[in-house]
């Protein structure tokens, strides 16, 4: 049956790539006029922020290493290893009720089913369905989808459901006295092993206690843009354990003995 | 009466109405949007019954299925339901005027948004409101200009 579909996705994918032609003209048109004062202008912040990311990394660098050495000690060791992809959206809307978009990257690239998706600011949605030449995308804030967070503040770990609109998560499963506030930062928990670990979702932006209830209303928003995004990062996770000594160390101690 | 050219409009008029039913739109407006390919089918149906058949209908259904990421053979099925009844139908629908037409044609689609309120709810679709209901309407006042437009797109390849 899936092969049927891949099969007919293929002989459908000129009409979604037609579709699309217009606004990608538009934007196209949107980036070659531009004047040359704009395009200095974002030159410069791009380098100054390139230059303040790249002293970030040096320390993440630093960082990765102790922390691996450390959950070495723990015992409970995990490589956070992340390969990418860079996929376009296109533009084409399947049907209103559902948050879903079709990206340009397909399992030709190897994108598969369940793979998360992620933009420069959080988690985006992940892939329900790839196809050759494109694939389909649910968004965190579809109804049917719901992912695994916890805050950033202080580990709380609850689930996020989408709501149907672009701009809201509900946390429908925190009690009246969790310990959350508006302005807290959600990230992925990384329980379900769907979603990679420690990513920005949604930062808390209205708490509800209902006194009758059991639970609180709780409504967050996505960190990702998710209205504007173009372009997004199709992530392959791999959690593949690592050895509790570095290898060095133990030909080290090898050699000792 | 010409065979070729009457695949060249069928195909040509379906596939425009295949864009128009994943148009990007903005929020408000793609809610009204209609199913444009039950439309189109509908009309070829009433037209040119002998050559849009009860197969022709379900697999023009499995590309829309797979266009808009559905669960596979739902719109097939939903197609092969609507052109049957209209197959049905056919000969005394001809010689209604365009507003009892349109009538007629509400019920189909009708009868497809049911079949899709159906299966959606039985897969566990969260999500559906009233809004889901809207494209019912706009597709049966869209069904006179359809019905004009197409009708001049068959007269001037003379099909039929």
């Amino acid at each position: 049956m899936d092969n049927t579909r891949s099969v007919l996705s293929v002989l459908i994918y000129p009409v979604q790539r037609l579709v699309s032609i217009p606004v990608e003209l538009i934007e196209q048109v949107n980036d070659t006029v531009v004047s040359y004062t704009a395009l200095k202008k974002e030159n410069i912040t791009l380098k100054e922020r390139q230059l303040i990311n790249s002293i970030k990394l040096l320390k993440l660098e630093s960082l990765e290493n102790e922390n691996i050495r450390l959950r070495g000690l723990l015992e409970n060791s995990f490589k956070l290893d992340e390969q990418v992809l860079v996929a376009e959206l296109l533009s084409v809307n399947l049907v209103p009720y559902e948050h879903v978009m079709v990206v340009n990257k397909g399992s030709r690239f190897g994108v598969h089913e369940k793979q998360s998706v992620l933009d420069a600011n959080g988690i985006v949605g992940q892939v329900i369905r790839s196809l050759p030449l494109s694939s389909e995308v649910m968004l965190i804030t579809d109804p049917n989808h719901a992912i695994p967070v916890q805050i950033n503040r202080n580990g709380l770990r609850t689930i996020a459901i989408g709501s149907g609109q672009l701009d809201r998560l509900n946390l429908p499963f925190l009690p009246n006295n969790a310990d959350i506030q508006p302005g807290d930062l959600l990230v992925s928990s990384g329980l379900g092993g769907a979603f990679p670990q420690g990513y920005p979702v949604a930062v808390v932006d209205k708490v509800t206690p209902q006194p009758n209830k059991p639970f609180a209303n709780i409504y967050a928003t996505p960190k990702a843009k998710l209205d504007r995004i173009r372009e997004i990062l199709v992530v392959w996770s791999d959690s593949t354990p690592i050895p509790l000594l570095s290898p060095e160390v133990e030909t080290e101690t090898a050699a000792n003995e | 009466m010409n065979k070729d050219q009457y695949s060249k409009r069928y195909f040509l008029t379906l596939l425009i109405a295949m864009s128009l039913n994943i148009l990007p739109l903005s929020n408000l407006v793609k809610s009204l949007n209609p199913d444009w390919v039950l439309l189109v089918l509908i009309y070829w149906t009433l037209a040119v019954p002998e050559r849009v058949g009860v197969f022709n209908a379900w697999f023009l259904g499995l590309f829309v299925d797979v266009l808009t990421g559905r669960l596979f053979g739902m719109h097939g099925l939903i197609y092969a339901l609507v052109n049957y009844t209209c197959l049905k139908f056919h000969r005394r629908l001809r010689h209604y005027p365009v507003v009892q037409q349109a009538l007629f044609v509400f019920f189909c689609l009708l009868l497809s948004q049911v079949m899709v309120f159906w299966i959606e709810n039985i897969q566990g679709t969260a999500g559906l409101t009233w809004l889901f209901w809207v494209p019912v309407f706009t597709g049966t006042l869209c069904w006179p200009f359809i019905y004009a437009g197409l009708r001049w797109i068959r007269i001037l390849g003379h099909i039929g």
